[in-house]
């Protein structure tokens, strides 16, 4: 049953209302950070707004799981992340992390976050903890993994799986596919394609504006970057 | 370096290296006792012919644990034999309907998927694989804890199963058995 995991993500389904980063924290048991600020909170999912001065879109990113030359598989000191052969899912081992945080230097769609405190549920709310999931201790790194808990399940039962934010997504924006079968769409392109990192997430969008945040270091990054690319 | 000084630090080297072997495993492991005697060998001889017939799976072959005292009041509910054993387990646990808290060897880690159906169930992985020939021995093994992370290292290591999926050539990531 060997199958490369990616996804599909419409950029002109999404609405932003963040479903999708909503059902990723109660599957993976992330924790609510009171102390939280946009930099220090962890999220694995995180959808981004952009604009061209008239019209917004939003645009979903987590680990794009990168192919075999990953960055933050070579980065990191303790071997805590793989790449799974079968699979394709870049796995992050919290228990070997000794959080350094050099993948997340690395990783050039900032889809890895660190854990800035013990995870703490209000009362009552840890009875609702997901028990596929670990939960991460306080100066680990962690991101997304497609929903490792399901997959288990699914290999168990042998039956098929969708990650949370896929199922919980009203507009249908995401789509979790088998690359082996559902080769990615005409006109779809990753984000910072020209890196080689070979991710095996794929967006898609009709407007000519939205397409280029691939060649940006990140949604709504810098000004200016990618305008090379645009002019060659 | 004098002679007598010699045999001094050679003495003190082994008496250090003495307590050390003798008192670390201490230092590092807590024995957990169990609640009473149990042979799995007279229970196999006379009470059931498979490990399933007391550690029971579920329909959908996931494991049900420990058995539990309805399990053994089935048969327990007076002596059958003539132990002491038998005896003081009917009348604290038996009688009282109060469930024996034994001391899981197998138990593994919170971070770790293990699952009874995929390994027993699909793999057909022999009870005895893993859990070595416990039908056949008198009395239950003396259980270690690790005294900071609380789990038992003596068993089910990550090496022996990692040996055994690189033999049929399964799951090669962190994450195929983690969480």
């Amino acid at each position: 049953m060997n199958a490369r995991y990616g996804m599909f993500i419409d950029i002109d389904r999404c609405t932003g209302c963040g479903a999708c980063m909503v059902a990723c924290a109660v599957e993976n048991n992330i924790p609510p950070l009171p102390a939280a600020t946009d930099r220090k909170g962890v999220t694995w999912i995180r959808v981004y707004r952009i604009g061209n001065g008239q019209r917004s879109a939003f645009v979903p990113v987590m680990c794009q799981h990168c192919g075999q030359n990953a960055p933050c598989v070579h980065v990191c000191p303790q071997q805590a992340v793989d790449v799974d052969p079968a699979t394709g899912i870049v796995g992050q081992m919290p228990q070997r992390c000794l959080g350094c945080r050099y993948c997340m230097a690395a990783c050039p769609y900032h889809a890895r976050y660190f854990n800035w405190w013990d995870p703490v549920w209000p009362r009552g709310m840890e009875q609702t903890l997901n028990p596929d999931a670990a939960p991460r201790m306080r100066g680990v790194v962690e991101k997304c993994n497609f929903c490792q808990g399901r997959l288990h399940r699914a290999k168990e039962s042998g039956g098929q799986f969708v990650p949370a934010c896929v199922e919980a997504c009203p507009a249908q924006a995401i789509e979790f596919v088998d690359l082996h079968q559902s080769p990615p769409p005409a006109n779809s392109f990753r984000l910072l394609e020209k890196l080689g990192t070979d991710p095996k997430t794929y967006y898609h969008s009709k407007r000519d504006w939205v397409r280029e945040i691939a060649n940006a270091p990140g949604p709504g990054g810098a000004p200016g970057a990618g305008k090379e690319n645009r002019r060659g | 370096m004098t002679i007598r000084g010699e045999v001094f630090f050679l003495t003190g080297l082994a008496a250090a290296l003495a307590a050390g072997w003798a008192g670390l495993p201490r230092a590092l492991d807590r024995r957990i006792p169990q609640p009473m005697e149990f042979s799995h060998k007279v229970h196999a001889e006379k009470a059931g012919q498979s490990c399933e017939d007391c550690h029971r799976f579920r329909a959908d072959g996931s494991f049900a644990g420990i058995p539990p005292l309805d399990r053994c009041a089935g048969c327990h509910a007076a002596p059958m034999g003539a132990t002491a054993a038998e005896k003081k387990f009917i009348a604290e646990y038996v009688t009282p309907g109060r469930e024996p808290r034994w001391a899981a060897e197998s138990a593994q880690p919170e971070n770790v998927y293990f699952s009874h159906i995929t390994h027993v169930k699909r793999g057909k992985v022999k009870c005895e694989s893993c859990h070595g020939n416990v039908g056949s021995s008198n009395a239950l093994p003396p259980v270690y804890v690790d005294r900071i992370s609380g789990y038992s290292g003596k068993v089910m290591s990550m090496d022996a199963c990692v040996e055994c999926h690189r033999q049929r050539g399964l799951e090669f990531s962190c994450l195929g058995c983690h969480k």
